[in-house]
């Protein structure tokens, strides 16, 4: 046996020792990340499950034009002053002839969310006819009966309800009047302060107006910057000098843009505060750096060759960009560009400065109405003291996931599909 | 050739985006509200209630109270807010600033009361302290113990070191962060409560202001008091938790969360709707909202939204608010401040 076998054999099983080791550590790691994955998915689908869920009381609702204070369903303001809610107030205390006192009557009252009031009204809009009738109707709970109902047995002892109120929801949970319906309010509707009325649709659309500003200006001076910067930029200190930066400002904290945006586009330019488009110009600020390294990036991995044929051919320095280098690379810098917006969907921080965290109920109707983006409005629910917005919260959060998912697998699936090997 | 015509046109329209708002204010149809987290809940319900009624539904931000004046204050003009929210009364020199600005004339509306209280789990043992007993369990520098007048670092662990009758647990306290109002509101209401009840630290108040300040509001900083953030539903999460922590928010949280926390009774009052309304329940303080007065008439609705909060259905004693935590105004000051919201008196800056 010669020298070096020797020395090989010795050393031989610890050398597969390392590597065994290096192996678990691998495992180990994946293992945590998955394990965090899962942590993070029960809880949030434990806690927000049922907030895709509400339940519903049954009533019988007379629409007395007495009580509702409504001689002409067809005249708006006589409509919007109605008094819903007295009707409602008559309805339960038909059910429940022998709650007396001011105290009871009230507690009694509670039972219905306020946003059945409104829900009468537009009833009533639509059929100016019902005005008179009587019919039963299911009508939304408030969020303490909802969350009692949803609660186990054991669970219901720390219910915020009375110990009457407790009474009378059991006694028309057994008698069927009660119903769980989909939380239908949670995507038509935007944020409201009674959590069984709230919905994110007006967050849905603020984040889809603000990350349309975002794409129809980060994505187009993105690439415009990649390709001069790629193509036909000369080396120098100076063009170095700018990677450098681009460099860094991918780096930047977000929270930066967001006061950059408070001081230049609100401040200096005039535009209002809370609007999808400020939004949208400050995350251009953050996504535009991504959207060039990634086309940079696209850019190079499309081989010289094609260019000296195309130039070989006799086309322009334009021709061949645009005709060849471009669509070549194009899948890439798509990628670059849905990866970029995936972050900015998700982002908080600069928002803030810019007051989109803010209370707003009417859904926005184009990039100029004050609106709020999904992350701000899970952070504005997770802070409310209503209980029943815990779930709304992680509901709102499955929702985001859901368009992040989403959107990395759009990226992928288009890397798949368009990428060229050569 | 395709992408070419696609990038001109994005191009264009971005352009086209920025070019068609004015470099100046535009004209604005909702009601922008700015200011304290502590009245946000409060704010956003009005708000809501306001909007159902055929109004635009004002926008509320949640900036803190002194970020919410200093926006406020900025100037008059669509592009500053009309509205602020604060969870103790406008400082002189914000008045100052307000006036210096353009801002001229401002109306003060007092909407009601709201308590801070130290609550634990329901599992826990429910207490009763002092403020004396808060100031010893909680400031930086405290009495040394042997009764002499001089201070010592906070020599105290558990409940029982500072007060016999206390269970024999460590002190825990779960509390919000220096930049948030409830915290300015419990140092100086709860710890420097506690610290005017000796004497010679009282004494101190005389002689040199910021010295009595530093030794009277500030709180320990070897990890008993424990910075939970600004998101007190964290902190009822974590007392739950933790039966042997206690926990420093407002009343509308234990309000809501009954069946979870309980508030410990302080100088022997315990915090309830009636108690904190009367002023006998010691660490309360007074919500405010401002008013412009410029952008009345200018932005449509800021009457109507001052008169849904200042009607009886709203902040009354049996009023909607008051289901949400809000600690309703004495009879008679509610009604002085409904006439005073409404009929928009400008302050003088005397009052402050």
């Amino acid at each position: 046996m010669s020298e070096t076998t020797e020395k090989v054999r010795k050393t031989l099983a610890r050398r597969y020792r390392a590597e065994k080791r290096f192996k678990a550590f691998g495992i180990g790691s994946i293992g945590i990340g998955l394990m965090a994955l899962v942590l993070l998915f029960t809880d949030i689908i434990g806690k927000g499950h049922s907030a895709f869920f509400e339940y519903e009381v049954q009533l019988p609702i007379t629409f007395d034009a007495e009580v509702l204070d409504v001689s002409d369903p067809r005249d708006e303001d006589e409509l919007n002053y109605g008094n819903y809610q007295g009707v409602i107030r008559d309805a339960l205390a038909e059910r429940f002839p022998t709650v007396e006192g001011r105290q009871d009557t009230r507690a009694l009252n509670q039972l219905v969310s306020t946003g059945a009031g409104y829900a009468l009204r537009d009833m009533l809009r639509e059929d100016p006819s019902l005005l008179g009738e009587t019919r039963t109707l299911w009508l939304l709970a408030d969020d303490d009966v909802d969350l009692f109902l949803k609660a186990s047995e054991k669970q219901r002892e720390d219910s915020r309800l009375n110990t009457k109120q407790q009474q009378w929801v059991a006694e028309l949970e057994a008698s069927g009047e009660t119903r769980m319906v989909f939380n239908q309010s949670l995507f038509s509707y935007g944020d409201s302060r009674e959590p069984e009325q709230a919905g994110i649709l007006g967050a849905i659309l603020g984040s889809l107006f603000t990350m349309i500003v975002t794409l129809v200006l980060s994505f187009p001076v993105g690439v415009a910057a990649a390709i001069y910067l790629e193509e036909f930029a000369p080396k120098n200190k100076f063009t170095d000098f700018i990677e450098v930066n681009i460099n860094n400002l991918a780096a930047v904290p977000s929270i930066i843009f967001g006061l950059l945006g408070l001081a230049v586009i609100i401040g200096l330019f005039g535009l209002p505060r809370s609007v999808p488009l400020v939004g949208g110009i400050v995350l251009t600020l953050m996504t535009l750096p991504t959207i060039i390294i990634s086309s940079r990036a696209a850019i190079k991995a499309v081989p010289p060759s094609i260019r000296q044929a195309a130039m070989g051919l006799g086309a322009s320095k334009m021709q061949v960009v645009l005709h060849h280098v471009l669509p070549l690379a194009l899948p890439g810098m798509l990628t670059g560009a849905i990866i970029g917006m995936a972050q900015a969907l998700g982002e908080t921080a600069p928002l803030l400065m810019i007051g989109m965290v803010a209370f707003i109920v009417d859904l926005p109707a184009g990039p100029l109405d004050a609106a709020t983006v999904l992350p701000v409005q899970i952070y504005l629910w997770a802070d409310s003291p209503e209980q029943s917005f815990e779930a709304l919260a992680s509901a709102a959060i499955m929702v985001l996931l859901a368009f992040l998912i989403t959107m990395n697998t759009l990226a992928v699936v288009l890397r798949k599909r368009l990428e060229r090997r050569w | 050739m395709n992408f070419k015509m696609k990038a001109t046109l994005a191009g264009a329209a971005a352009a086209l985006a920025m070019a068609s708002v004015p470099g100046t204010a535009m004209a604005r149809d909702t009601i922008s509200i700015v200011g304290s987290s502590t009245v946000y809940p409060f704010a956003t319900v009005v708000a809501e209630r306001f909007g159902r009624t055929g109004n635009a539904t004002p926008k509320i931000e949640s900036t803190g109270s002194g970020g919410g004046m200093k926006l406020f204050c900025q100037g008059v003009g669509t592009q500053h807010p009309d509205i602020t929210n604060a969870s103790r009364r406008m400082k002189k020199s914000e008045f100052e600033l307000c006036q210096s600005n353009g801002v001229k004339d401002i109306t003060e509306v007092k909407v009601g009361y709201d308590g801070i209280v130290i609550a634990n789990s329901v599992k826990g043992e429910h207490i009763d302290l002092s403020l004396r007993d808060i100031f010893l369990a909680l400031a930086k520098d405290v009495p040394n113990p042997d009764g002499s007048e001089e201070l010592v670092a906070n020599p105290y662990k558990t409940w029982k070191d500072v007060n016999p009758a206390l269970p024999n647990t460590e002190i825990e306290v779960l509390g919000p962060p220096p930049t948030s109002g409830t915290r300015d509101a419990f140092n100086e209401l709860a710890i420097e409560g506690g610290c005017k009840t000796f004497p010679w630290l009282k004494a101190i108040k005389s002689e040199d202001k910021s010295k009595y300040k530093a030794i009277c509001r500030s709180v320990r900083e070897d990890g008993v008091y424990v910075e939970a953030g600004e998101n007190d539903n964290l902190i009822v999460q974590k007392l739950e938790k933790n039966p042997a922590a206690y926990g420093v928010f407002g009343y509308s949280f234990l309000d809501q969360n009954r069946g979870v926390v309980q508030a410990a009774n302080v100088d022997g009052v315990e915090p309830t709707f009636e108690a904190i309304g009367s002023g006998d329940y010691p660490v309360s303080r007074s919500l405010f909202f401002y008013v412009k007065k410029a952008h009345v008439g200018v932005v449509p609705g800021i009457e109507g939204y001052v008169k849904e909060f200042t009607s009886e259905k709203a902040w009354g004693d049996q009023g909607y608010l008051g289901e949400k935590g809000l600690i309703p105004l004495g009879d008679d000051l509610r009604k002085s401040m409904a006439k005073q919201a409404r009929s928009l008196k400008s302050m003088t800056g005397e009052e402050l």
